[in-house]
């Protein structure tokens, strides 16, 4: 049973944190919950549909399938992550200033509620399919020990929707003020490092094999697997081997986000903000 | 309004730009195959081995009835293995030493590619 919770938590732990922080990011949007609740949904029932054509998958483009899916699924958050802070940054003190009427603040925040419940979807759906597969050959294998393998599953998942709620408690300590400008790094910064982790599944699948030295070797300090590892890997994209390349894009998705960022302020200050 | 709309899109399209041009480049060098088989919860053979410096593939059949997800932390890698189905990873050139693989969903199954 603990072997089943330990499985089942380690997979839903990232999307529990990546959860965490969108609710924390929406904290003061009408109806996020619908949204986010459909994400997960929306997740959950893509994981299904992944598992149930796992081995399809896995053939396609010469057995790489797997790893190309998910560096598709990265890929799309990262833009989705860094389109949402852009967005902020053009609306957000619109939104907080109150400066629209309620039901206006409501149809723009719907948007990038979207591109936010896109994120939390892929989040559930990338994690989730393994929960499922596992779950599945738990429950189609022999009776007696499977009960108790499907408790400690879904023990599992009942901790990941604690991680959830700890990330987001913890989120929501910080002053409003301050609240946004952390938001915006932890986004700017989770997306870096899930472009990092796509760049690395291309590599696995062979699509991206340039600047693929490795730069340093941290495992001795903190390793990708232990938990503050782990953590980290999710929110900052921390790995203990990273390769040049990845290096790269994790600063170029920075960058790019910091200059987009500034391009759609320096727009807002100007005379055709008015037209916007 | 629209400048701004034009940069969004001047940017996205560079982003998506940036991201794509090296796939283009994508080569695949002929890696050496290394093949194992999983059932009742045993790798066979449980030690691989392969030139440092090199690097290799691994073919992993899952003869079982069910899933299992190839994993090995050393070596960077994680694919799941449907039931009855196979998969290859592609494995990095290494070091020498000895690099653990497992089973996620039965740690319990275990074995090593030993690079030397």
């Amino acid at each position: 049973m603990l072997a089943a919770l330990i499985i089942v938590f380690r997979e839903v732990f990232e999307a529990g944190l990546i959860i965490g922080i969108v609710l924390a990011v929406t904290g003061s949007v009408p109806h996020r919950n619908r949204w986010i609740g459909g994400g997960v949904l929306a997740g959950v029932a893509a994981a299904c549909l992944v598992a149930a054509f796992a081995g399809v998958l896995s053939q396609l483009f010469e057995g790489m399938g797997q790893e190309l899916f998910n560096a598709a699924i990265l890929g799309i958050a990262v833009i989705m992550l860094t389109w949402h802070n852009v967005w902020m940054a053009r609306h957000g003190k619109e939104m907080a200033g109150e400066l629209l009427a309620m039901g206006q603040a409501v149809a723009k925040g719907s948007k990038s509620l979207l591109a936010l419940a896109v994120v939390v979807g892929l989040a559930v759906l990338r994690e989730g399919s393994e929960v499922v597969l596992f779950l599945y050959g738990v429950a189609a294998s022999d009776g007696g020990s499977a009960l108790s393998l499907l408790t400690g599953g879904v023990l599992g998942l009942v901790l990941g929707g604690a991680v959830c709620l700890m990330t987001y408690f913890g989120l929501m300590r910080i002053p409003p003020r301050a609240l946004f400008a952390t938001t915006t790094v932890l986004i700017t910064l989770l997306a870096a490092g899930m472009a990092a982790q796509a760049v690395a599944l291309l590599a696995r699948a062979n699509w991206l094999t340039s600047l693929d030295r490795v730069v340093w070797d941290s495992a001795w300090l903190l390793s990708e697997d232990s938990v503050p590892g782990r953590t980290l890997h999710t929110l900052v994209g921390y790995t203990d081997q990273p390769t040049v390349m990845q290096l790269v894009i994790y600063a170029a998705v920075v960058l790019a986000t910091i200059v987009l960022m500034r391009l759609i302020r320096a727009e807002r200050k100007a005379p055709a903000m008015a037209a916007g | 309004m629209l400048a701004l709309t034009m940069i969004r899109k001047l940017a996205f399209a560079a982003l998506c730009l940036a991201a794509l041009a090296p796939l283009s480049a994508a080569q695949a060098q002929q890696a050496a195959e290394l093949q194992v088989t999983y059932s009742d919860g045993q790798f066979q053979p449980n030690e691989l081995r392969a030139p440092a410096g090199k690097s290799v593939a691994v073919r992993i059949k899952n003869l079982s009835g069910k899933a299992m997800e190839f994993e090995s932390h050393a070596l960077k890698v994680e694919k799941v293995i449907p039931a009855k189905g196979e998969g290859v990873v592609n494995v990095r050139a290494q070091k020498a030493g000895r690099y653990e693989f497992f089973d996620e969903f039965n740690e319990k199954a275990r074995g090593a590619l030993i690079v030397e």
